[in-house]
């Protein structure tokens, strides 16, 4: 599914370099559920964004889904993220003024859907995250674990192969945060490869490999867990 | 704002066409008046008498001229009675081609013809407000009126856009009013249209007219004041040329204030793209692409200038409405408009203002990296 060799990321501010990944070489396979786990600054963000399409590399090759991604033009990214990607983000990152039904709608929108497909594949898939209930109340009349049910949903509506979830249950009580990675088990059970980025050591027991990165290196590509 | 400055160019338009209301546009009248200087030993201060055979002299020897007529005043009040019913109504003794001078409507049976003038024929068409006043419902087209005394046969009732006082007048053909009333050959003034010919021609038969009667008359070519001979072409280009550098001025203050609204909307969007760089961030991540981002701002720009804009429109009415009520009848600041086209031509301005407004921060939130725009709080 996911094929990275060598890909070297730095950024530029002012005089200073900063090299964040340095060859780092991975293989996902389709149909994972797998956790990447580093300290802060260890280049975890950097590497979710490489393989979102959201940011570039400076070297190496990326294969997504057999393609590879280079040089990518902005509208090119967009199309394949629209096709084979899905976001969850720590903060949710919906859209306060759009209903729950509307935000998961969003990218059907991109992809050209009428409204009437759009509307029922949303309901659908909030009835799958367990909150057709919620479908017409905007996000801040909801919870932290409904607005994060509610942005799987939406990262799910366009039927991605891939689901990038960075920091998922970072924002939510050890409960919830429990009953979201269930959900994100259960996607995954459903074939759609799943990338967790965590720190928390509970979060990532409940995938079924580690990934754990130092100093933008992979340290380890099939991490044990440590016991507790 | 843009609307009121439009209207009221509309309605000093207006002002100036309606002082021009009644009488044809593309006129030429002559009025006798007094020598004021020496000519060939004559003294200044000679009255000019105009005649028939000026009249005619005109009428044929000046080239370009459309429709003419002479006017003939009866001295004295006029007293007008039909029956039982007697008043005092204003006579104008005239040729047939009056009509087109005056621009007056005939609204039952004729106007006076070429043979009435021929024969001397005594007969008479009436304004609406003579007719109320003497025949009451009674159609009055082959009854008789005596005129001073003389019996006159009603042929034709007129209306007019001048106003009340044109409707108050009676016409007769100038020949049998000259001969019936004591004026032999004497007329008051000369008054002729010019058809389609252009200013410059205007102005020369003007000259022309003048010359000619300069020398029947035998007073100096020179002297503006024997012989007044007034170019209503000249006069009315000359105040079009005035309404049409006002209309100018109005439209650069109006497209002004436009400019200042584009650069505020202009404004406002930046700031709105600024606050939602994250949701845009989010929206590029969920495949959005840059074209998309970038209608979704120009949208929204539209938008806003469009309400904003339909709301200018609808006050802006509202105000020269307003303007066109409380403004004192007969200045030169009439009906203040806004018609179709306009408001039309002024709502597309908008749209293009919208575009305008919201292109700088459309581009920016196009060129917003969905990496940064996520990480922004």
């Amino acid at each position: 599914m996911v094929s990275l060799e060598k890909i070297d990321k730095s950024y530029v501010t002012g005089s200073h370099r900063l090299h964040v990944l340095k060859a780092v070489d991975l293989e996902i396979e389709s149909g994972e559920m797998a956790a990447v786990m580093g300290a802060s600054g260890s280049g975890k963000s950097t590497l979710m964004n490489i393989l979102g399409l959201l940011d570039n590399y400076d070297g190496g090759s990326y294969r997504l889904d057999g393609q590879l991604m280079r040089d990518l033009s902005e509208t090119r990214a967009a199309v394949l993220r629209r096709q084979l990607i899905g976001f969850v983000f720590q903060s949710f990152n919906l859209i306060p003024f759009k209903t729950a039904a509307e935000n998961v709608a969003l990218p059907l929108y991109y992809q050209g859907l009428g409204r009437r497909r759009r509307q029922a594949a949303a309901l659908e898939y909030l009835e799958r995250v367990g909150l057709r209930d919620w479908a017409t109340h905007r996000p801040s009349e909801m919870s932290g674990g409904q607005q994060q049910r509610v942005a799987i949903a939406r990262a799910l509506v366009a039927r991605p192969k891939l689901l990038l979830a960075d920091e998922p249950t970072g924002a939510l009580d050890s409960e919830t945060s429990h009953e979201i990675m269930e959900l994100l088990q259960q996607v995954n059970r459903e074939g759609v490869t799943v990338l967790v980025v965590t720190h928390e050591r509970d979060v990532a027991a409940m995938t079924r490999r580690v990934i754990r990165l130092k100093d933008g290196r992979v340290e380890d590509a099939h991490a044990r867990l440590p016991d507790a | 704002m843009l609307i009121v400055l439009l209207g009221s160019g509309v309605g000093l338009g207006h002002g100036v066409e309606y002082q021009f209301r009644d009488d044809a546009v593309n006129s030429i009248w002559v009025f006798p008046g007094q020598t004021s200087v020496p000519y060939k030993g004559l003294q200044p201060g000679r009255r000019v008498q105009l005649t028939n055979d000026d009249h005619d002299e005109v009428a044929t020897g000046v080239e370009g001229v459309d429709h003419i007529s002479s006017r003939y005043f009866i001295r004295g009040s006029v007293q007008v009675r039909y029956r039982n019913e007697t008043s005092t109504f204003n006579v104008r003794a005239v040729h047939p081609d009056h009509l087109y001078l005056e621009k007056t409507i005939v609204v039952d049976g004729r106007f006076l013809n070429p043979l009435d003038v021929r024969d001397h024929r005594k007969v008479a068409v009436i304004g609406t407000k003579v007719k109320d006043a003497l025949f009451k419902a009674e159609p009055p087209v082959g009854k008789l009126i005596e005129v001073n005394g003389v019996a006159f046969q009603v042929v034709g009732v007129f209306s007019d856009e001048g106003g009340e006082r044109e409707l108050e007048r009676i016409y007769l053909p100038i020949s049998t009013a000259q001969r019936a009333f004591g004026g032999a050959n004497r007329i008051g003034q000369i008054m002729m249209t010019t058809g389609d010919e252009p200013l410059e021609r205007t102005s020369a038969m003007a000259d022309e007219i003048h010359r000619r009667l300069a020398a029947r008359h035998t007073f100096s070519v020179d002297d503006p004041r024997a012989v007044e001979v007034e170019n209503n072409n000249e006069q009315f280009a000359r105040i079009n040329g005035i309404i049409r550098g006002i209309r100018i001025f109005v439209w650069i203050v109006g497209l002004g204030t436009l400019l200042a609204g584009i650069v505020g909307v202009s404004n406002i969007m930046l700031i709105a793209v600024r606050e939602r760089t994250r949701e845009i961030g989010v929206r590029k991540a969920l495949g959005a692409t840059p074209r998309s981002i970038v209608l979704l701002i120009l949208q929204e720009s539209i938008l806003i200038t469009s309400i904003a804009g339909y709301a200018g429109l609808v006050l802006g009415v509202g105000v020269l409405e307003l303007a066109a009520r409380k403004l004192p009848p007969g200045s030169y600041f009439r009906n203040p408009e806004v018609d179709l086209g306009v408001a039309l031509q002024a709502m597309a301005l908008l749209i293009v203002a919208g575009l305008v407004a919201g292109f700088v921060p459309a581009r920016r939130a196009a060129a917003v990296r969905p990496v940064e725009a996520l990480r922004s709080e």
